[in-house]
């Protein structure tokens, strides 16, 4: 299975939007068959999930806004500029033009780990951050590779990507959670002022079983929806470097090297280009947010050998 | 009764005429406003192109300076680079495709430079030439990352301009196409001839 950049990117696009409705889809379900067995109606079911969209769209509106912020100061960034760290500058603006991107903010983590990540809602407030371990590991092209990966994440609104379906993985699980609680306590009092008999009784079940089952399927699409956006992240590096092997020899060099990134948390971990929280772990696990490097770099070589792009497009 | 129902129609019927012209209006000024989005990044892009192309013609002088004591001997590449740079700036608002030969040029006496360098291993341990060199390395590969989205663009402009449905627009309100920005001097264009005598 050798697909060209453009094909990579096309695939991944599409993937994620169908993992998005399904997302959509459990809410909707779940908030329709609660509202049906609470209220015996379609009108109750939706007043429910308007409710927990506001308490979740707050929610989500602030760790959008501070979001950048945040994920910064926690893994101890420091910002450079072009008179501190001259080639990691250059090499930023590079893909920023290529990309026809602003020049993001850039930041140095002092650590030997090597890893990078990009963050920020939209490109006029995209910061990108790597490790001094990087800087000292990779060379000139290998960092190229590294940095169109992170812009890519920056052009593609991933932040915004994510957020969204965070928003609404975050809905499912707290109204499941409300729904689960008021039935063990016995605030189900309401479902037989309502009357519907055997039709709501039923309803009660099935919202039941969803109630248990839609968090966890949710999570596990927002984790799928994370390793797409990855591949997107490499295809797209490979549209701006016209380099496949950059990317994939920086891959390499990461996955390969055994130290770990301190300042990284479980919080943070799926904004980095490489997981820093496991590592080494041969099997892909539904839980990842990153799929397996070994594939991600099995398609980057494919890339190399099977696009005749690089040329046609690199040598105008 | 008929008079009324008769009236019903006709509101209904020019009803359905202002929604369509309505909506068609609105579709027409989207086209055309994705247009002139599309020929702004051309525009935006080409400027682009023109910074980095001047800032490597404000690095050269420097890097000659830096090098000169240490190449002595190699006087002829020097003035090879000096005067590329200086045909370079001439050919500055002259078109892109003046302008890419001339740069094309440029690139290649830097490269020779660059070569020659390779033998005076003093010149590999002076910093200010180092960072000369990483200095123009990123200016050469921004001017061709700002081409290479240059040429992005005006491929989408064009393909904007001459498909159907935008290309009703783009001959009404006189889009033109544009230019490809192509590096390649004509002695490289040549097909490369095989002696083998």
């Amino acid at each position: 299975m050798a697909l060209g950049m453009y094909e990579q990117i096309a695939r991944n696009k599409r993937a994620s939007w169908v993992l998005m409705s399904t997302v959509v889809l459990l809410l909707l379900a779940l908030g329709f068959t609660i509202g049906l067995a609470y209220w015996g109606s379609v009108e109750g079911g939706l007043g429910f999930l308007g409710l927990f969209g506001v308490v979740a769209i707050v929610w989500s509106l602030i760790s959008y806004y501070a979001g950048a912020g945040m994920a910064l100061a926690v893994s101890g960034a420091r910002e450079v500029d072009h008179g501190t760290e001259p080639q990691l500058w250059n090499v930023v603006e590079e893909m920023s033009i290529a990309a026809g991107l602003p020049m993001p903010r850039v930041y140095v983590i002092e650590s030997e780990a090597p890893n990078a990540f990009a963050t920020g809602r939209d490109p006029a407030h995209a910061a990108v951050a790597v490790t001094r371990g990087l800087l000292q590991k990779l060379n000139r092209e290998q960092l190229q590779g590294v940095i169109g990966h992170e812009l890519s994440h920056v052009r593609n609104y991933d932040i915004r990507f994510a957020t969204l379906v965070g928003i609404m993985v975050g809905m499912i699980a707290l109204i499941a959670d409300f729904f689960l609680r008021s039935t063990f306590w016995g605030f189900g009092g309401r479902r037989r002022s309502g009357g519907g008999g055997g039709i709501q009784a039923i309803f009660f079940v099935v919202a039941l079983a969803l109630a248990i089952l839609a968090p966890l399927s949710a999570r596990l699409v927002q984790f799928a929806i994370s390793r797409k956006r990855e591949y997107l992240a490499d295809a797209s590096a490979v549209q701006l470097t016209r380099n496949p092997s950059g990317l994939a020899d920086a891959l390499q060099k990461i996955a390969a090297d055994p130290t770990p990134l301190r300042r990284a948390n479980r919080a943070t971990a799926h904004l980095y280009i490489s997981n820093p929280v496991r590592k080494l772990r041969e099997r892909a696990n539904l839980f990842d947010t990153h799929p397996p490097i070994a594939d991600r770099i099995r398609i980057l070589r494919a890339m190399a050998y099977e696009t005749p792009t690089q040329e046609d497009l690199a040598a105008l | 009764m008929s008079v009324v129902a008769v009236k019903g129609e006709t509101v209904v019927a020019v009803l359905v005429i202002v929604a369509i012209v309505v909506l068609l209006g609105i579709v027409l000024a989207a086209m055309y406003n994705s247009l002139v989005r599309r020929r702004n990044q051309v525009d935006n892009s080409w400027s682009q192109i023109d910074v980095q192309l001047k800032r490597r013609h404000d690095l050269i002088p420097n890097l000659v300076e830096a090098v000169k004591d240490y190449m002595a001997y190699e006087q002829e590449t020097l003035s090879r680079v000096t005067e590329a740079r200086a045909a370079a700036v001439a050919a500055g608002g002259r078109g892109p495709e003046a302008q890419a030969r001339a740069e094309g040029a440029l690139t290649e006496t830097l490269r020779s430079l660059f070569a020659v360098a390779e033998n005076y291993p003093e010149l590999k341990a002076n910093q200010n030439v180092m960072s000369l060199q990483e200095e123009l390395t990123a200016t050469e590969n921004k001017i061709s990352f700002a081409r290479q989205f240059y040429n992005d663009s005006v491929l989408t402009y064009n393909n904007k301009i001459q498909t159907v449905p935008t290309n009703v627009i783009a001959g009404l309100f006189n889009f033109t196409r544009r230019e490809f920005f192509e590096t390649q001097t004509e002695a490289e264009r040549e097909p490369v001839k095989v002696d083998l005598r």
